[in-house]
């Protein structure tokens, strides 16, 4: 009896011990192959949109507005009078807001203050997607763009907290009864309008891509005088794209880096 | 003793209540006629037969909706080999051009209410 107790828990010992040294190599074996799969885009071969903001040339009031315009003509977008409410897929900020770490204490104050257009920066690695409980937004494989699915989200705003860019709106009340219509009452669009309770931001104008166009902001923005590339919209994945040609040449900036989100929306300083 | 015709008429009237239902379809105006749907005049067949759309098109409609949305994937090939683009306002309210005449009907009998139409915008005409 004695005997077989003692075999029974020498066993036992080496059991624990062998899963104990087996389960980390498992661990890595697992997270390796997984982090392998969630950054194709970085072997430069994947397309990834991106956009370039001349910051100079989006000085100009009429160039802002237009591209605003056209984006919240396309999809729908609610113009809510309660900035708490409101709903925002590009617009503009004061440089010291949206570049906290550029700006310092002796940055001019007509720069301080001068507006710069923001939207979504489109993350190589997005935070909203990790923290996202029902995958209503993720990151596209074949283009980058983060998208969201309406049909899923479930109104958590997890994604809201982790967007260091405030770039997500939570609809607070039915958009529908603040969006702009024409004379006869339609709207301009029939971009599915979103619901109360339902997450929303920019989507680089997916349904546009889709139809070879370029999205309605930088369309707009190329139909004002001056405002000839103020955005430029392209595929980072594709060397000899006008992207990836002003970002070889000229000098730009991005969004908070040092939180390696990796933004994909530039700035021409 | 004397409450004897109290306990009969509290009785009476907690039956009269509890049987509420039963009594209440009774008295009513009988079984309600099936809506009588409008069907496209200028379309023989729908994507899929008659029998299976009216069976299971809110099945289609989610398979399409997540072909579209999550897959990037605009074409439905059909049984008979046909295809169309997968589209609610595109390519269903084409030919079924009322929305009001045709899925809120039927809806309105069946007692559901799907929420294509918080967002989805009908068109012109519905």
């Amino acid at each position: 009896m004695d005997e077989s107790r003692r075999s029974f828990l020498k066993e036992t010992g080496w059991a624990a011990l062998g899963l104990g040294c087996g389960f980390p190599l498992l661990n890595t074996a697992c997270s390796s192959s997984s982090a392998q799969g969630e950054t194709p885009s970085q072997t430069g071969a994947q397309r990834q949109w991106a956009m370039v903001v001349d910051i100079q040339k989006c000085m100009d009031e009429e160039v802002r507005n237009a591209c605003i315009a056209a984006c919240h003509r396309a999809h729908n977008v609610p113009h809510i009078p309660d900035p708490e409410d409101d709903v925002k897929w590009i617009w503009s900020e004061e440089y010291q807001d949206v570049f906290p770490d550029q700006a310092h204490e002796h940055t001019a104050l007509a720069i301080r203050h001068a507006p710069i257009l923001i939207l979504c920066n489109h993350c190589t690695n997005p935070p909203c997607v990790r923290v996202c409980p029902t995958q209503a937004t993720w990151k596209r494989d074949e283009d980058g763009i983060v998208m969201m699915d309406m049909h899923r989200c479930i109104g958590c705003r997890y994604c809201i907290a982790a967007c260091p860019y405030g770039s997500r709106s939570f609809n607070w009340r039915d958009p529908r009864d603040f969006i702009e219509r024409d004379a006869d009452g339609e709207y301009y669009s029939d971009f599915p309008t979103r619901t109360k309770g339902v997450v929303e931001k920019c989507n680089f104008c997916a349904e546009r891509l889709r139809e070879g166009l370029q999205p309605a902001c930088v369309e707009a923005v190329n139909q004002v005088d001056g405002g000839a590339g103020a955005l430029v919209f392209g595929d980072l994945g594709e060397p000899g794209s006008e992207v990836s040609r002003i970002l070889a040449d000229r000098f730009t900036i991005c969004r908070r880096v040092e939180l390696g989100t990796g933004p994909n929306v530039y700035y021409i300083v | 003793m004397s409450d004897k015709p109290k306990i009969v008429a509290g009785l009476a009237l907690f039956v009269a209540l509890v049987a509420f239902p039963v009594w209440y379809g009774l008295g009513g105006e009988g079984e309600v006629a099936a809506p009588e749907l409008e069907y496209p005049a200028d379309a023989d067949a729908c994507v899929e037969a008659t029998a299976y759309m009216t069976a299971n098109h809110m099945d289609l409609l989610n398979r399409w909706r997540n072909a579209v949305v999550r897959e990037g994937q605009r074409e439905y090939q059909a049984s008979s080999g046909e295809r169309y683009v997968m589209s609610l306002t595109g390519t269903c309210l084409d030919c079924h051009t009322s929305r009001d005449e045709f899925c809120t009907k039927c809806h309105d009998y069946a007692d559901v209410s799907p929420k294509c139409w918080d967002c989805h915008i009908a068109p012109e005409g519905n």
